[in-house]
């Protein structure tokens, strides 16, 4: 019987010489995946490139830079150019490196996320778990937030942080940086909490919990993916930023990409090359670093809070 | 007795959707009503109505006699079981069953009382140190229902709680909310769409339709005098067969002419009892062979279609000129083109006003 099935099975197979039979092979060289690969590997080494240079040219000296061949490897790793960045270039009139700068956007960073994130969220569960009168159109008008460029609120914003007296201070910049994350941030976190089931907070109601009960006890601790993707963002985007920070911060507290900026665009003296490649790698590490480490809980959360739009 | 619910007046609308319309509905106290229809037909609605889960748009609701309509869920005496469970997910069994007690800062040696009790009435000790995610479906409905159970409350309200769970599982839990109403004598408020578990579990059925109750009575009444065309073809699987016709008096005329003797049928008022009608007999009430030779009415048909279901077989035939479906017992033998004398008592059927869809 099963002589007969399998001749019969596998007489149109015949020029192939092989019986079908279990997991269909898999071949790795298909046109499609070829494609896919250069692909990818083309645009991976297209990005890279760019921060190989850099990092190359941050550890030569300058005499060989001069010499010309950007690519090359250094003749001997030279940590000079480093030190030099972090300790004692001049940032405009002070030359003490970006150390002070890159504490100043500890400073600005820290305090900006958790205070911008906390707001977010508890905004985001109010408007989807607490729904009052108008908490959509309230919703709409803060997305539509989001789609006025920054530069049309700044002149006001100088005249309401001048007025309340913390112009050129750092709570002027945290302050700034909350109401900048708020329109996303709420948007990612009322979007999360729209998808946990909402017979949890009728259960939690029933059980007697309030307002805050309910945020802190039942809510938050399922929130962690949309958290860190917040924390991401939040970071990511405060410590990157210029604008604000060169406006509102004050000379003081000058966070480190406006130190960056005065080192690198320094119109006094050569250019150090090698100096500008290790304090520009400096200034991004920070959210190198974030991105590395939280990259998977990232993914995760960001298609956690995308599901429902 | 002062009713243990009281519903007066309720209505919700959302914008324009009138939801529930002026429903009115007094619950005994140890009572177990079950709402019954179909999906969109407003009881999930008015279970959070008393619930105190959505605020209503017009009327008042009772509980022990004390007007709650204004109240919290938490101050109206009531525990609730949901579809999904709803168990906090970071919490074990045992913080589960205690949050609602310790968010009312309850003495810790009676959290650990009414814990204890919950857990030795619902056989979920083992299980309280474990998180919801590692229970099976059963379980977790078990923990959902013990916290309603630890805040010792009047009233338990489920909506749905057993949708979930496969069919196994269902009619074993089934029985196990039966045997809790049984041993708590509380008032049980219980929504679901599925008619075994309202007939099996009710002391009273409320089918809803449009957010309007079709008809509050026991599940034999239901069952057998249902109020209208409705209630009739909602309740009982296979539902019920419908013959059309017309009434005058002595007799029924179906609309291909058969004639069907209504002498012993128990009209409601038989001065009503006239112009266009329909018949509608339970497949279970069509009799076969010697019995049906004495039915007031019978006839010889031809069978179409068999369904053996096990415990009793199926069989679909044509009479007065309508497909019908009748059940034998499984040891009869019956095949497709068989020719059998098949017959019923119209008093054991309902009729049915066809312009009003009323019973008369």
């Amino acid at each position: 019987m099963s002589q007969t099935a399998t001749m019969a099975g596998s007489a149109p197979d015949t020029s192939v010489g092989v019986e079908p039979r279990g997991p269909r092979p898999k071949p790795f060289f298909t046109p499609t995946k070829i494609i896919i690969y250069s692909v990818l590997v083309f645009f991976t080494l297209y990005f890279l490139f760019p921060l190989y240079v850099m990092v190359v040219t941050s550890f030569k000296t300058m005499p060989e830079i001069r010499f010309g061949n950007i690519f090359a490897f250094p003749n001997q790793i030279n940590f000079d150019a480093w030190i030099k960045a972090w300790t004692s270039a001049c940032t405009g009139l002070t030359c003490e490196g970006l150390s002070p700068g890159f504490w100043n956007s500890v400073k600005i960073t820290i305090p900006s996320t958790i205070v911008s994130i906390f707001i977010a969220a508890v905004n985001g569960y109010a408007l989807i778990n607490w729904r009052f009168k108008g908490s959509e159109l309230f919703f709409a008008i803060l997305i539509f937030g989001s789609f006025i460029p920054y530069q049309v609120f700044l002149y006001p914003l100088v005249m309401i942080t001048r007025e309340m007296g913390i112009f050129g201070t750092l709570q002027a910049v945290i302050i700034v940086h909350t109401i900048f994350g708020m329109p996303i941030l709420t948007l990612l976190f009322r979007n999360y909490f729209g998808s946990l089931p909402q017979e949890l907070f009728k259960a939690a109601r029933v059980d007697g919990a309030g307002f805050w009960r309910i945020f802190f006890e039942i809510m938050l601790p399922m929130s962690l993916p949309i958290f860190v993707v917040a924390l991401i963002l939040q970071v990511t985007g405060i410590w990157n930023d210029f604008l604000f920070g060169v406006v509102f911060a004050g000379t003081k507290n000058l966070p480190m990409t406006v130190q960056l900026n005065n080192i690198v665009n320094s119109a006094q003296g050569t250019p150090e090359y090698n100096v500008n490649m290790a304090a520009t790698v400096l200034t991004g590490l920070v959210p190198l670093i974030i991105y590395f480490v939280s990259g998977k809980l990232f993914v995760r959360g960001v298609a956690a809070g995308a599901v429902k739009g | 007795m002062q009713h243990s619910v009281s519903i007066r007046d309720l209505s919700l609308n959302f914008g324009n959707v009138k939801v529930l319309e002026t429903l009115n509905l007094d619950i005994e106290q140890g009572e177990f009503i079950v709402l019954l229809g179909p999906s969109g037909c407003g009881k999930s609605t008015l279970l959070n109505c008393i619930a105190g889960l959505l605020d209503v748009s017009a009327g008042q609701i009772f509980i022990n006699g004390k007007n709650v309509t204004w109240e919290e869920p938490k101050d109206r005496g009531i525990g609730m079981v949901f579809q999904s469970y709803a168990l906090y997910p970071q919490m074990t069994v045992e913080r589960n069953l205690s949050f609602g007690l310790r968010v009312a800062g309850m003495k810790k040696e009676e959290i650990e009382r009414r814990v204890a009790r919950a857990a030795e009435i619902l056989q979920i000790q083992p299980l309280l140190g474990r998180k919801p995610a590692n229970l099976s479906g059963g379980q977790r409905q078990r923990v959902a229902i013990g916290r309603a159970l630890v805040r010792d409350v009047d009233v338990f309200l489920f909506d749905e709680p057993l949708s979930n769970l496969d069919a196994k599982l269902r009619s074993d839990l089934r029985v196990e909310i039966k045997r809790l109403h049984a041993r708590l004598k509380n008032t049980m408020i219980y929504v679901t769409h599925d008619q075994i578990e309202a007939l099996t579990l009710a002391d009273r059925i409320a089918i809803m339709k449009n957010g309007v109750i079709q008809q509050l009575a026991d599940p034999h009444t239901i069952y057998n005098k249902p109020v209208n065309l409705y209630v009739a073809g909602f309740i009982g699987s296979p539902s019920m067969n419908f013959i059309e016709g017309t009434l005058d008096g002595s007799s029924f005329t179906a609309e291909d002419g058969t004639a069907i003797p209504v002498a012993t049928y128990d009209f409601a008022d038989k001065s009503k009892a006239a112009g266009k009608a329909v018949l509608g007999v339970r497949p279970e009430h069509i009799l076969l062979g010697e019995e049906a030779a004495r039915m007031p009415y019978n006839a010889e048909v031809e069978i179409e279609i068999v369904e053996p279901m096990g415990s009793d077989t199926l069989a679909w035939t044509k009479i007065a000129g309508r497909p019908v479906t009748f059940r034998a017992a499984s040891d009869v033998h019956l095949e497709a083109g068989q020719k059998l004398v098949v017959g019923f008592d119209p008093a054991r059927g309902s009729f049915f006003s066809s312009d009003t869809t009323e019973r008369l």
